[in-house]
């Protein structure tokens, strides 16, 4: 028997069992042969594309796509992943409303872009789903790498310093590879298990050693790895969350969005997950987005993002937001909470108005409450584990442009380095980057 | 709506747009839909001599090539010409005639290369009540190894002496079909006045391999792993036939002969260029082979359009129109000067002009950090590249320089009309100086 939208509390089973898998399939079904030469005949083959430029990892998109075009999808899949190794991955999850499709001729032309990320897709399921693997090894050059977090920053080190001969050993603390792919992206976005498929299929490279359960800072060290490899690439994305400073913060029902998001990737049955009739969100990026619509999903009847700015300054592209309003997420804009109200649970959350001025965001004294039986907090992640002796950049691992940290022979790259974007497809690039600079270090030439 | 009715050779139909002699009107079932949908006339698919009729193969008989999105640019076939039995064709000639006498039907003949064999079939065509015969010789595949067809086409002196067969065994009047596999199509159209032709029409299909199958290494469409020259047709001929009617409009032996414009017609605007090159009406295969029968109103409806916008009364009012402005190259002006100018409101930052003209060109277009894309006016050649690769419409033009400008590639002045006859650099001028 499912429990229905409407009973109280924070339940498990609140759809139809055959709901769930409905609401989590593909947000963006992938494009038949058919209509990826249909998009792919749009592109312009621009001169020095504005794509390319706009994407963190400069792939070369008018080539992929006229190779998709001519009827060569395979061919078009090695271009992407010669610059992306995770260039599936990134089909799927880039905001490219934001990257090379905001600046897609196409777009200025008729306001509508090249279908530039699924085309991607189109082109690296085809190569993905023949199970073999593009790259191989240059000739073993007797250098070991130790790469701490396989996330995409720390994954996509780690293939191409293999790709360049080197040893690598990758540590990651969780069970799973993968990083926030495997435990954070919405799973609309990424179903059928892709995260742990592309990491199996990038590991099919070889000369790669994946450690799971291996904390930095509980099972190994920064310096023990400094002492037995010759270079070390940390890429420990954010595992910290931000409080919200309200009073009320420790009550029931009350978590960081990124867990109860984890939660969700992880569940083997999503009808087993409990979830609240009224849910409340705190934040404006893309996790708050992901953990409303994805409450949503899951059947509560009310969800709520609230940000404390204007809606225009909300880090989640227009897209997101739509996305969230269309999938009937309410967004309220220019409130800050105060208190967290309840017995022992949750029950409501209050908030002030704010006014964003030159001085800072205010609030103002006008308050308001919203019904909550379960609280999101999606404000933010911090470092984690910071190793010792490395040196800090508003709060992140300070790196020069190709990585390098304030300690010889570590890099570092993805959420976890200062001045990045927060995104995989930056972490990529960053990843792929320090690595080309270890690689230089190690064997120069 | 202006007034479409044509009259040609003194056959009438309501609209200048005829089917041309293909699979289109192999049959009264097809040319009956025609007429439904509105086409002023059929020349029917072309006949051969009584006795049992040619075969065609019974694999693939077309080939094509696409443009983007699977646009057809461009159609072969190796199918032969009709496959039943004369008798039949000739019953079915005669009833359609009957219920549609206001549409032209005229007959498409090719039959061996003897006089005997040419009288017989004109006798039973003109008891059909049939208004005309064209003549095929044309046919570039499967005939022309029998004498027929191209064969003929190819040789001036058959086409003159089998025209004159025609109009001496036929009151008919007579339109020539040429083939466009010829060097010089001028001669087998001064042959065919020769011999007493009404008309030419043109063009038949064009000799092409249209692709080959790049596994089994054969060419397409392949008959059991072999393949065979087929002939090409649709919108990529348009531009060979349009030269082709243009030549025999401004030739001064075959001025005035009546043309019938053929060769990828796809839309109204083809016809009314076929039209202003000389042809007296136009024929159509291709187009509605490929989107059926129904794009002859599009055709009627752009051309009445056009011919309301220009005050143009009667088609016979745009008919050659253009041939005037016809020329050879020795009497173009050297002397008009143009620069590309980019329309930067309508740019859109593509680049393509700059790889264009950057590449293969004069290095004529300059491109800033912020992607503005600006004409060097001191290198632009006014080659035209650019506009043609700009996916913008108008976004590239090119802007006359008014006389007595100064020209900032070549530093001179633009001038007098001047043409190369009496260009310093012209081997013929220096020596009349020297
Ligand atoms: C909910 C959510 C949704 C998102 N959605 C998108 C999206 O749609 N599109 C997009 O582009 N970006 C999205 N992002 C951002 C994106 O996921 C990250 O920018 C990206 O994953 C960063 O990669 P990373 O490799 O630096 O870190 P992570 O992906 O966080 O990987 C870090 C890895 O390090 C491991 N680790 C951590 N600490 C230690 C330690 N002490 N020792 C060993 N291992 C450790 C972790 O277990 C993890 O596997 C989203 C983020 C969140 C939170
Ligand atoms: C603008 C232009 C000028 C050309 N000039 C010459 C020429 O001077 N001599 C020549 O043999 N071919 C010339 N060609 C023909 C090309 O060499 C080539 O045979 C033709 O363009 C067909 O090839 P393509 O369409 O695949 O490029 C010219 C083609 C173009 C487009
Ligand atoms: S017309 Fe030719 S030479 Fe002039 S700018 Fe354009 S491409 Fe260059």
């Amino acid at each position: 028997m499912s429990m229905s939208q409407l009973a109280p509390g924070v339940v498990p089973g609140r759809l139809p069992a055959d709901a769930y898998a409905r609401n989590f399939s593909d947000v963006e079904p992938p494009l038949d042969g058919h209509e990826a030469k249909v998009a792919a005949d749009r592109c312009y083959f621009c001169h020095d594309a504005p794509c390319v430029t706009a994407c963190p990892t400069a792939i070369d998109i008018p080539l992929f796509i006229r190779q998709i075009a001519t009827g060569t999808p395979e061919a078009a899949a090695r271009t992407i992943f010669n610059q992306n190794i995770l260039g599936g991955m990134c089909a799927r999850v880039c905001p490219t409303e934001q990257l090379c499709e905001e600046v897609c001729v196409r777009e200025t032309a008729e306001g509508k872009p090249v279908e530039i990320a699924r085309l991607q897709r189109h082109a690296t399921d085809t190569l993905m789903s023949r199970n073999v693997h593009p790259f191989e090894r240059a000739e073993p050059t007797g250098k070991r790498v130790a790469v701490v977090g396989a996330g995409p920053a720390g994954l996509s080190a780690a293939h191409r310093l293999a790709m360049l001969g080197h040893e690598v050993t990758i540590f990651d603390a969780r069970p799973k590879p993968g990083g926030l792919n495997e435990y954070g992206i919405a799973s609309y976005k990424t179903p059928g298990n892709f995260a742990q498929a592309e990491v199996d299929w990038l590991l099919m490279i070889g000369g790669i050693t994946l450690k799971t359960g291996q904390a930095l800072g509980r099972d190994i060290t920064l310096e023990g790895l400094r002492a037995e490899f010759d270079a070390v690439f940390l890429g420990m994305g954010l595992s910290g969350v931000n409080a919200l400073r309200a009073e009320g913060e420790d009550r029931e029902h009350v978590h960081p969005a990124v867990d109860f998001i984890a939660a969700l990737r992880q569940a083997e049955d999503l009808a087993s997950l409990p979830i609240g009739r009224d849910v409340v969100v705190i934040g404006g990026g893309m996790t708050a987005i992901d953990a409303g619509v994805q409450a949503k999903l899951l059947g509560a009847e009310n969800v709520t993002i609230v940000y404390r700015r204007g809606q225009e300054k909300m880090s989640a592209s227009r897209h997101e937001q739509d996305h969230a309003t269309a999938s009937g997420v309410r967004l309220i804009c220019n409130a800050a909470p105060v208190k967290v109200h309840g017995n022992g649970a949750v029950r409501e959350v209050e908030f002030a108005y704010t006014e964003d001025g030159p001085g800072g965001l205010r609030l103002l004294p006008e308050t308001f409450r919203l019904k909550a039986d379960q609280l999101f907090k999606a404000i933010g992640q911090t470092l984690g584990e910071v190793p010792e002796g490395i040196a800090l950049e508003g709060g992140k691992i300070a790196v020069d442009a190709t990585g390098r940290t304030s300690l010889p022979g570590v890099w570092a790259g993805g959420d976890c380095a200062a001045g990045g974007e927060d995104l995989t497809v930056t972490a990529v690039a960053q990843g792929r980057d320090a690595a080309c600079d270890i690689h230089a270090e190690l064997c120069p030439s | 709506m202006a007034n479409l009715r044509s009259d040609f050779l003194g056959i009438k139909s309501p609209n200048p747009f005829w089917l041309a002699s293909a699979p289109p009107t192999d049959k009264e079932y097809n040319v009956r839909r025609a007429f439904e949908a509105g086409w002023g006339g059929v020349v029917w698919k072309t006949l051969g001599s009584e006795g049992p009729p040619v075969v065609n193969v019974n694999g693939p008989r077309y080939g094509a090539i696409y443009g983007a999105d699977r646009r057809l640019l461009g159609l072969n076939n190796i199918e032969l010409i009709t496959d039943r039995p004369l008798e039949v064709n000739l019953r079915e000639i005669k009833s359609v005639k009957r219920d549609y006498p206001d549409r032209a039907l005229v007959v498409s003949l090719m039959v061996p290369c003897d006089e005997e064999s040419w009288k017989a079939i004109l006798a039973h065509v003109e008891d059909t009540g049939a208004d005309g015969v064209e003549l095929n010789f044309g046919c570039p595949h499967g005939m022309a190894e029998r004498g027929m067809g191209s064969a003929v086409g190819q040789v001036p002196e058959y086409i003159e002496m089998v025209t004159r067969w025609v109009k001496q065994h036929s009151r008919m009047p007579c339109i020539v079909k040429l083939t466009p596999n010829v060097t010089d199509i001028r001669k087998p159209a001064e042959a065919a006045k020769r011999g007493g032709a009404d008309a030419v029409s043109l063009i038949n299909t064009i000799n092409s391999i249209t692709g080959v199958d790049i596994d089994s290494f054969a060419p397409m469409p392949t008959i059991d792993g072999k393949g065979t020259h087929g002939g090409y047709c649709g919108p990529a001929v348009k531009p060979i036939a349009l030269n082709m009617v243009a030549e025999i409009a401004r030739n001064p032996e075959t001025h005035g002969l009546p043309i019938s414009g053929i060769g990828g017609v796809t839309t109204w605007r083809d016809a009314v260029e076929f039209m202003l090159l000389g042809a007296g009406n136009v024929q159509v295969c291709t187009a509605a082979m490929t989107y059926g029968f129904r794009v002859v109103q599009e055709m009627i409806s752009g051309l009445s359009d056009y011919m309301d916008a220009k005050g143009f009364a009667s088609t016979a009012d745009l008919v050659g129109r253009a041939v005037p402005n016809v020329t050879d190259w020795q009497y173009l002006n050297l002397n008009y000067v143009t620069k590309a100018q980019i329309d930067q409101e309508l740019c859109i930052k593509c680049g393509r002009c700059y790889a264009a003209c950057e590449d293969t060109s004069h290095q004529a277009i300059a491109m800033s950090s912020d992607r503005t894309f600006t004409v060097k006016d001191e290198e632009c050649v006014a080659c035209n590249l650019c506009v043609d690769v700009c996916p913008v419409e108008d976004c590239i033009t090119m802007r006359e320089l008014p006389k007595g400008a100064m020209d900032p590639r070549t530093g001179r002045t633009v001038g007098d009309y001047a043409n190369w006859l009496g260009h310093p650099n012209n081997p013929s001028v220096r020596e009349a100086a020297e």
